[in-house]
């Protein structure tokens, strides 16, 4: 049920992975050259196991083939695997400057020391980070030592770019920025880009194909606006503030906004209308959310004025309904 | 400020635990002074320039130099294999690296013998194909000083390499190094301080070493007297010189001691 809805093995050459970690992983996944594919899930959904899996960092079951060359059938170690990764914490090598850190790829690759010096001060300037070359990673910011992260790992031009979580951490100001910067560099890069992030903003912006990860599996593949308008998982309905209800193979969708809250069984079909308690309480934007622990746990945003004029704190039974013409259905076998 | 204050409305400091405290303070600090005191200084000068002083410390400042070299060139290794190889024994290795830190130094200077020996195992076998006999030369004293020296540098490496963590490594990797390169790039340079810190332990530890050194290699004036073998000697003739010596290797002590200040001078 996970992937069907994959697209064919690519006509142009790109990255064809399957793999299994016991446990942890079991999914296969297809991008094609210049394609940036964004990973979202849950924690422990197994999205960095995936992109270490891919590094070999992890010794997976399955195979890996990228550009048309297997990296597991024979197993290549990670140092002859043509990839750049940019880790969570950025790991940049705090005994080197900047310049040197995005040189160390090219130069461990064999090219000389001149030539690796003047491709890494252009990736420096690309990122408009030149004159902090010469600085050591504990005199950057959280913002500039990522820029020089993402470029040591782009530096050496990858075949494919795993990039892990890369704005957590920052500043919303400095990863909003940052963001802007890294789509505009995956725009010229020829190679595969997998992302793994659990922002949805990250998914929306820099993908071209979004993969969501549920326990291990592919939950749901498609481009950011189909997974968004019509998430088949908790996790990226959550994400993406939709209510989503599944039954077998058929889901309703609808927005938090279009959910009435009041305290008798309102009119309508018994489909689009559940028994309650408020769970939480919370502002957001201009109106309040509640979380309701109906069957299924369903989100209502509703003004702050019926929010004090129906007493709604946690603990308050409610119903909720929402008008069937608010509600997108969608079906698993439709993509 | 608010600490003083609030260790002193704890009262005063109990006589069970100061007048001990008092005591070993008094066992540390008084053999010190008294050496200082007893020194005699009007011929320091004089006895620096006796022959068997001069070369009782030229070859106390060669052997610890070579042995601090030996350290770093094969210490090094030991140290990255135990913190970075998974292989099997590698726990049972890193207990034998540690044993020579307990172990007697006399007892150390016996068990070079029986494997260095003119009839040791190795010892036999290297005269017998070669004819040279290891026991009784400067090379002698090197290499006890090693064995007793080089724990001490393993240990300190081994521990920096640890905390030094494996993710760099992984990084390295990532972008194409081999473990060589990543080794002499990344892992060395950030291992760097606990190198430092254990060629100082070496060299002290063999600036003062005794009792292997005079088991395994004697105690022949230019090619196996150490300074310690030496102040031994003169021990048993003409204290006053053993005062003198003793007082040049007190004043070199201290000043690896203020080397290493900051690592462990200063309080937590």
């Amino acid at each position: 049920m996970a992937d069907h809805t994959m697209t064919a093995m690519p006509a142009s050459p790109g990255l064809v992975a399957d793999l299994r970690v016991d446990g942890r992983l079991d999914a296969r996944i297809r991008a094609a050259r210049g394609e940036v594919v964004a990973v979202i899930g849950p924690n422990g959904a197994g999205k960095t196991t995936l992109l270490r899996a891919l590094a070999g960092l992890v010794a997976p079951e399955g195979s890996v083939e990228v550009d048309g060359t297997s990296w597991t059938h024979p197993p290549r170690l990670v140092r002859d695997r043509n990839l750049g990764f940019v880790f969570q914490d950025q790991s940049l090598f705090p005994h080197l400057s900047a310049l040197d850190n995005v040189a160390f790829g090219l130069r461990s690759r064999g090219v000389d020391r001149a030539a690796a010096a003047a491709t890494a001060r252009d990736w420096l300037a690309r990122f408009g980070i030149e004159e902090l070359a010469s600085r050591r990673p504990g005199e950057l910011s959280g913002g500039q030592a990522q820029r020089v992260a993402i470029a040591r790992a782009l530096a050496p031009s990858p075949s494919l770019l795993l990039l892990d979580e890369p704005f957590a951490g920052l500043d919303v100001g400095v990863a909003t920025a940052l963001r802007i910067e890294l789509a505009r560099h995956l725009a010229s890069y020829d190679g595969i880009a997998l992302l793994v992030t659990h922002d949805a903003l990250d998914a929306l912006t820099l993908a071209d194909t979004v993969v969501v990860l549920d326990e291990g599996r592919v939950a749901q593949t498609g481009t950011p606006h189909d997974v968004s308008a019509r998430p088949r998982t908790d996790h990226v309905a959550r994400l993406v503030g939709l209510n989503v209800i599944r039954e077998d193979d058929v889901f309703r969708s609808f927005s938090p906004r279009a959910v009435t809250v009041s305290l008798t069984q309102p009119e309508g079909s018994a489909r689009h209308r559940w028994q309650g308690t408020v769970l939480s309480a919370a502002p957001h934007g201009d109106a309040v959310r509640l979380l309701v622990d109906s069957d299924p746990e369903l989100i209502a945003d509703v003004t702050p004025a019926a929010t004090a004029e129906l007493g709604l704190a946690p603990g308050r039974r409610v119903w909720l309904s929402v008008k069937a013409t608010a509600v997108e259905t969608y079906s698993l076998r439709s993509p | 400020m608010s600490t003083q204050t609030s260790a002193r409305a704890l009262g005063r400091p109990p006589l069970g635990l100061v007048v001990p405290a008092a005591l070993a303070a008094a066992l540390l600090i008084v053999p010190l002074v008294t050496l200082v005191l007893d020194t005699p200084w009007a011929g320091f000068i004089g006895e620096l320039r006796t022959e068997a002083v001069r070369d009782a410390l030229r070859l106390t400042a060669l052997a610890s130099a070579v042995t601090v070299v030996v350290c770093v060139l094969l210490g090094t290794p030991l140290a990255w294999l135990l913190a970075r190889v998974d292989f099997p024994g590698r726990s049972l290795l890193r207990a034998a690296v540690a044993v020579p830190l307990v172990l007697p130094p006399v007892v150390a200077g016996v068990a070079l013998v029986t494997a260095l020996g003119r009839n040791g195992l190795v010892g036999g076998l290297l005269r017998d194909a070669t004819g040279v006999t290891i026991p009784y030369t400067t090379t002698a004293v090197v290499i006890a000083h090693t064995f007793v020296s080089m724990p001490f540098y393993v240990l300190s490496v081994e521990g920096a390499l640890r905390a030094s963590g494996e993710q760099y490594d992984v990084v390295a990797a990532t972008l194409g190094a081999d473990r060589w390169t990543t080794f002499r790039r990344v892992t060395l340079p950030l291992a760097m301080p606990g190198v430092m810190a254990g060629a100082v332990l070496a060299w002290a530890r063999s600036l003062g070493e005794f009792g292997a050194t005079i088991t395994f290699a004697g105690n022949f004036p230019g090619t196996t007297q150490t300074m310690p073998s030496l102040i031994y000697q003169a021990l048993q003739s003409d204290p006053e010189v053993a005062r003198t010596l003793s007082m040049i290797l007190l004043v070199v002590s201290i000043a690896i001691l203020a080397a290493l200040r900051n690592r462990w001078l200063t309080t937590p």
